[in-house]
C-alpha cells in the first residue's frame, strides 16, 4: 500500500504494489475513494445566490434545488483562481468545493453580502463511489431507485443510519457519485458501502487509479495542468478560463462578477493559449524504442512532471499530465499550447525520453474527453 | 449491425466466408480501404469461436475462446476497437492449487512472485524471472515473424530475399546463447526444456501447459517448446506475456470488430451459410448460399478452415493431386474441450479459501508434469482423460457485468478430449455428460463447494466445436500449432500467403500464418495481400 499527503491529510495512492486493478474497478465495476481532503464550504443565508454568482464565472442564481455545477472562480483580471462544483442543497444552502483553500477568498468578497460561509472540510468526509456498478450498489445501500438520479443531481439519502448528501458527480468521468456525510459517520457509510459491493465487485481506489482515469476524462488538475493566480511568481504562468479550456463555464452577460470585464475582452480579442487533448503517434513512439532494440515501453501511470510540445523545432507549448490509457491503448497528455495550434487534426511533436535519451515523437490535437461513455450521462 | 435479409447488392468487391474474428478484421481493412464488402455468417450471431452468448439467463458465456492476448495493438488502434466498445481487462495472475493442500501463484509482481516460487525451490525463484527475460527476446523476434507474411525459403523473389534479410538482421543481433536457445526452442518438448532452466515440479507442470493447448501432443513430445513462445507473445498494452478478459465475454471483441466493419461501409449477413464457392473456368466469382442465391464478387475470401474451404467449400475436383494431399495431411486433431458453469456463489479452493486476487487471473489444474502426460497417454488412445489439464478462469470476478451480483461464471478449458475417441468421433453426445462430469469431479478435488454452487453448465466436445462453430475436427487453432505446420508451411507449402491455388479466391483465418489464437493477424494481413495485389 503505497501513501501520500494531500491538504495536510494522508491518502491512499494504491492498495496495492500497482494500481491497475484499481483503475479496471473503475472502468469496469465499482471504485470506493476516499476523497475527504477536498476543500468544502458550506455558503448560507439570504444572499448566498447572489453572492456565489458575484464570486463564481457561473450564474449561481439559475442554478435549481438538487443540482450541481462544475466551474471555476477568477481574480479581478480573469485570472483562474481554482475550479471546483457548487452544489445546491437547500433554497438557501450552497455547497462549494475546492482544490485548494478558498475561506479567505470567499470572506473577502462576502462583505455586502448577508451570508454565511462555514469551512466544512474538516467536519465532512467525501467518499467517492465511482464505475458501471456504482448506481447498483448505492440503490441497495440507500434503499432508493437511484435510476431516475440525473449527471449532477444531488439528493438527500441514508446510509448504514446516517443522513448523507448523495451527488451523481466524480472525477473519473465515469458514472458515478460522491457521498457528503459528517466525519463520524463517515466510516459506517464506507464499511456499509464495502459490505453492498462485495457482490458487485467493488474495490477500494486510490488516487493513482483515479489519476489515470481523470486524465482520460480530460479533466484538469489546479498546481499540475494550471496554476491558481494567487499562488503565482509570474504573470506567465497564471491563465484565465478560456486558456485552460473552461471557458465554457464562463457567462458573461448578467451581473457583474469577479473578473468579468477582463473575460468580456478576452472574450471579444481571443486567448493566446489553449488547453488541448494530445494523442502520440504510436507508430513512431514504437519505432523509437526499436531503435533501441527495445519493446515499446507505456508509462506505468499517470505522469504530471511536464514535457515541452513542439511545433516543427519551435517550442510552442507544454504537455503537463498524461497517461497511457489501457482502455483506449493510446498514449494520451493534456497540455497548453499556443491557440494557433489548437485545432483538432494540428500534428504537434512532443518529448520523449527513450533510454535516456531525448527524442519527440508526433502527436495529434485531438477532442477531450478522450473516454466519454454513455453511461456516465445515462 | 447490419441483420438485413438480404444484400444490398449483386456483385461485391470482397465477399468474406465467416464472421469469426479473423474474417471481421479482414473485412474491416478491406471497408477501410474503400472497397465493397459482404461479410457471411452461417450462425444467429458474428464471432465464430469468439463469441459470448447468455445460455442461460443472467449469465454471460465466452463460450469457446476465453482470453484475448494476442490481438494485435495495430487492429485495435487503426480500427479503433475501444470507440466500437472493446475494453479489455487483464489477467492479474496464475494460480495452481495442488491436490495436498498447498498452491502456487504467480502474480504480476515479481517480488510476490519469487517469493512464492521460493517456497518450492529458491534457485527456481532466481532464475524465474531470467527465463522471462530470455522468453521476451525470443517473443520478440517472433513479434517481427508476427506482424509480416511468412518468407518461402523455396522462393528466390525480391520480396522474399528482403523478408530474409530482414528476419536474418533480427537474428544477427541476437546473441550466440539466444541463437541456441531458439534452436532448443524450435527441436525440444515443453518439459525437457523446462528441465534445463527449473527444478521444481509444481512451477514447469503449469509454465509446461502452454506448449500443449490446442495441439494434440503431449509435454513431453518434441517441439511443444515453441508452442509455449507462441503463448509468451501474448501482448497487451506493448507489455509481452499479458493476458486479458475482454469485457463482457470475447465476443465483445467480435462486435467491437463488426461494428468498426460496418462503419466503415461493410456489410454483415447473419444466419447466412455458404453452400460452396461459385467458380466459372478455374476463377471464383462469387459464392452460392444454401438458400441458392448465388452474390457475385471480384474476390472471395474464406475465413473458414483450409479443409472446409478447400473440400468443403470449393472441391476436390478442382484441386491439383498435390495440393489436395497437402490440405489431406493437414492436421486438425482437435484435442480439447470446454465447460462453462454458472455458480451461485464465488468457488472456493482448499490451497486459498475465500474470494481474493488469486481468482482474477487462470487458474491451472496441472499439478505435475506426469499428471500432464498421463492425461496424454489416454487421449493417444481414444479416450478423453479422466484427469484432465483445466485451464479456469472466473470472468465475473472482475467484470460484473457477465454474471447478476454476488454469482460468477466460470471458463474451464480442458484438455485432453480427442475428437476422434474409439468409439467414433459421431458418438461424442452420448459421452459428453461422463465428460462434464470428469471436468466437474477433477476441478471439485480442488474446490469442494463447487457441485453445491453450479447452477447451470455447458460442456463442448470436440464434436459439438466442430458441428457447432464449424471448426473441424474441434480444432480451436484451424489447424495444430506445430511446427511443420508454421509459417510458410501453414496451410500449405507454397501457399502460405493468403493465395489459393483457385484464382480470386484467398483464405484469411487461423489456418493462415500467423495462426490461431484471438490475435486477428491473419485476416488483417490476408487484407493487406488481397489490396496489394489489386484483386479487390
Amino acid at each position: 500500500m503505497r501513501w501520500k499527503e494531500w491538504a495536510g491529510h494522508y491518502a491512499v495512492c494504491s492498495y496495492d504494489v500497482h494500481h491497475d486493478r484499481e483503475y479496471f474497478a473503475i472502468r469496469h465495476a465499482a471504485a470506493l475513494i476516499d476523497v475527504s481532503p477536498l476543500h468544502k464550504y458550506e455558503i448560507t443565508g439570504r444572499d448566498a445566490a447572489a453572492f456565489l454568482a458575484r464570486v463564481m464565472v457561473r450564474d449561481i442564481r439559475k442554478l435549481k434545488v438538487g443540482r450541481v455545477v462544475y466551474l471555476c472562480w477568477c481574480d479581478d483580471e480573469g485570472k483562474v483562481i481554482d475550479d471546483g462544483t457548487v452544489a445546491r442543497l437547500d433554497e438557501r444552502h450552497y455547497r462549494v468545493t475546492a482544490n485548494a483553500p478558498a475561506l479567505a477568498w470567499l470572506r473577502l468578497h462576502a462583505l455586502p453580502f448577508e451570508v454565511g460561509i462555514e469551512d466544512s472540510s474538516e467536519r465532512l468526509g467525501a467518499l467517492a463511489l465511482q464505475g458501471p456498478t456504482s448506481r447498483d450498489i448505492l440503490s441497495e445501500a440507500t434503499g432508493t431507485d437511484l435510476d431516475g438520479m440525473k449527471f449532477f443531481d444531488v439528493m438527500r439519502a441514508v446510509v448504514a443510519g446516517a443522513p448523507i448528501q448523495l451527488s451523481r458527480t466524480g472525477y473519473t468521468g465515469d458514472l458515478g457519485f460522491e457521498m457528503w456525510v459528517e466525519r463520524g459517520r463517515a466510516l459506517d457509510v464506507w464499511d456499509a458501502v464495502v459490505k453492498v459491493g462485495e457482490s458487485y465487485r467493488l474495490e477500494t481506489v486510490g488516487l493513482d487509479a483515479m489519476d489515470v482515469s481523470r486524465v482520460e476524462a480530460g479533466f484538469i488538475l489546479n498546481g499540475v495542468d494550471y496554476f491558481s493566480a494567487n499562488q503565482c511568481l509570474i504573470e506567465s504562468r497564471k491563465s484565465t478560463p478560456y486558456e485552460i479550456g473552461l471557458g465554457w463555464t464562463v457567462k458573461l452577460d448578467r451581473e457583474p462578477f469577479v473578473g468579468q470585464a477582463a473575460l468580456r475582452e478576452e472574450n471579444a480579442s481571443g486567448s493566446s493559449w489553449a488547453l488541448v487533448g494530445l494523442d502520440y503517434d504510436w507508430d513512431e513512439y514504437e519505432a523509437l524504442y526499436n531503435e533501441f532494440r527495445l519493446p515499446p515501453q507505456v508509462p506505468a501511470g499517470a505522469w504530471r512532471s511536464a514535457v515541452p510540445v513542439y511545433a516543427g523545432s519551435r517550442q510552442v507549448g507544454q504537455a503537463t499530465s498524461g497517461a497511457w490509457s489501457p482502455i483506449l491503448k493510446r498514449n494520451l497528455a493534456l497540455a497548453s499550447v499556443g491557440a494557433e495550434h489548437a485545432k483538432a487534426g494540428t500534428r504537434l511533436r512532443i518529448e520523449v525520453t527513450v533510454e535516456y535519451r531525448r527524442r519527440t515523437v508526433a502527436a495529434t490535437v485531438v477532442e477531450t474527453p478522450f473516454f466519454d461513455p454513455e453511461r456516465k450521462r445515462a | 449491425m447490419n441483420d438485413l435479409h438480404k444484400p444490398s447488392r449483386s456483385a461485391y468487391d470482397a465477399i468474406i466466408i465467416g464472421a469469426g474474428h479473423n474474417g471481421l478484421t479482414c473485412g474491416a481493412y478491406l471497408a477501410k480501404a474503400g472497397r465493397r464488402v459482404l461479410i457471411l455468417e452461417r450462425r444467429h450471431v458474428v464471432g465464430g469461436a469468439a463469441v459470448s452468448e447468455e445460455i442461460y439467463p443472467g449469465f454471460t458465456y465466452s463460450v469457446c475462446s476465453y482470453v484475448v492476448s494476442l490481438l494485435r495493438p495495430n487492429i485495435i488502434r487503426d480500427l479503433q476497437l475501444p470507440r466500437h466498445g472493446l475494453e479489455m481487462i487483464p489477467l492479474d495472475c496464475s494460480f495452481t492449487p495442488l491436490p495436498d493442500g498447498r498452491s502456487l501463484v504467480r502474480w504480476g509482481d515479481a517480488a510476490r512472485t519469487r517469493r512464492e516460487i521460493a517456497r518450492f525451490s529458491p534457485r527456481d525463484a532466481d532464475l524465474y524471472p531470467e527465463f522471462g527475460l530470455a522468453m521476451g527476446k525470443l517473443a520478440r523476434f517472433s513479434k517481427d515473424i508476427i506482424d509480416h507474411p511468412a518468407p518461402d525459403p523455396a522462393s528466390f523473389g525480391p520480396k522474399d530475399l528482403l523478408r530474409w534479410a530482414r528476419l536474418g538482421r533480427a537474428m544477427g543481433e541476437m546473441d550466440a546463447d539466444l541463437r541456441y536457445l531458439n534452436l532448443q526452442l524450435l527441436t525440444m518438448s515443453a518439459a525437457d526444456f523446462l528441465d534445463r532452466w527449473f527444478e521444481s515440479d509444481v512451477l514447469k507442470a503449469p509454465m509446461s501447459c502452454s506448449g500443449i493447448i490446442g495441439t494434440f501432443l503431449g509435454v513431453r513430445s518434441p517441439g511443444t517448446a515453441y508452442v509455449m513462445l507462441h503463448h509468451y507473445m501474448g501482448e497487451i498494452d506493448g507489455a509481452f506475456r499479458a493476458w486479458g478478459f475482454a469485457k463482457g465475454g470475447t465476443g465483445s471483441v467480435s462486435r467491437a470488430l463488426a461494428s468498426a466493419a460496418t462503419s466503415l461501409g461493410a456489410e454483415i449477413l447473419t444466419e447466412a451459410p455458404v453452400e460452396r464457392v461459385a467458380l466459372r473456368s478455374g476463377r471464383a466469382t462469387g459464392v452460392v448460399l444454401g438458400s441458392g442465391d448465388e452474390i457475385r464478387a471480384r474476390t472471395v475470401i474464406s475465413a473458414v478452415d483450409p479443409r472446409r474451404t478447400f473440400f468443403g467449400l470449393v472441391g476436390r475436383e478442382q484441386l491439383d493431386a498435390d495440393f489436395v494431399k497437402q490440405i489431406e495431411r493437414y492436421k486438425l486433431r482437435g484435442s480439447s474441450g470446454k465447460v462453462n458453469l454458472a455458480l451461485d456463489r464465488i468457488p472456493e479452493f482448499i490451497s486459498r479459501p475465500g474470494d481474493g486476487p488469486h481468482l482474477r487471473g487462470d487458474i491451472a489444474i496441472a499439478p505435475s508434469v506426469d499428471y500432464l502426460e498421463r492425461a496424454y497417454d489416454q487421449a493417444k488412445y481414444g479416450d478423453f482423460s479422466e484427469r484432465p489439464y483445466l485451464n479456469v478462469v472466473i470472468p465475473s470476478t472482475v467484470d460484473p457485468s457477465v454474471a447478476p451480483p454476488g454469482k460468477h461464471v466460470v471458463s474451464i478449458f480442458v484438455q485432453y478430449a480427442p475428437y476422434r475417441i474409439k468409439e467414433g468421433p459421431e458418438r461424442w453426445p452420448e459421452r459428453r455428460d461422463a465428460f462434464g462430469d470428469a471436468v466437474i469431479d477433477t476441478l471439485a478435488e480442488y474446490c469442494p463447494n463447487l457441485k453445491d454452487s453450479i447452477l447451470h453448465r455447458q460442456v463442448l466436445t470436440p464434436w459439438d466445436l466442430e458441428q457447432e462453430f464449424g471448426l473441424t475436427e474441434g480444432n480451436i487453432f484451424h489447424g495444430e500449432l506445430s511446427l511443420e505446420q508454421l509459417l510458410f508451411l501453414r496451410p500449405a507449402a507454397g501457399w502460405a500467403r493468403y493465395r489459393t491455388p483457385i484464382r480470386d479466391l484467398w483464405i484469411c483465418a487461423s489456418g493462415t500464418h500467423p495462426g490461431g489464437g484471438v490475435m486477428g493477424a491473419p485476416g488483417e494481413l490476408a487484407a493487406r495481400a488481397v489490396l496489394r495485389s489489386g484483386a479487390a
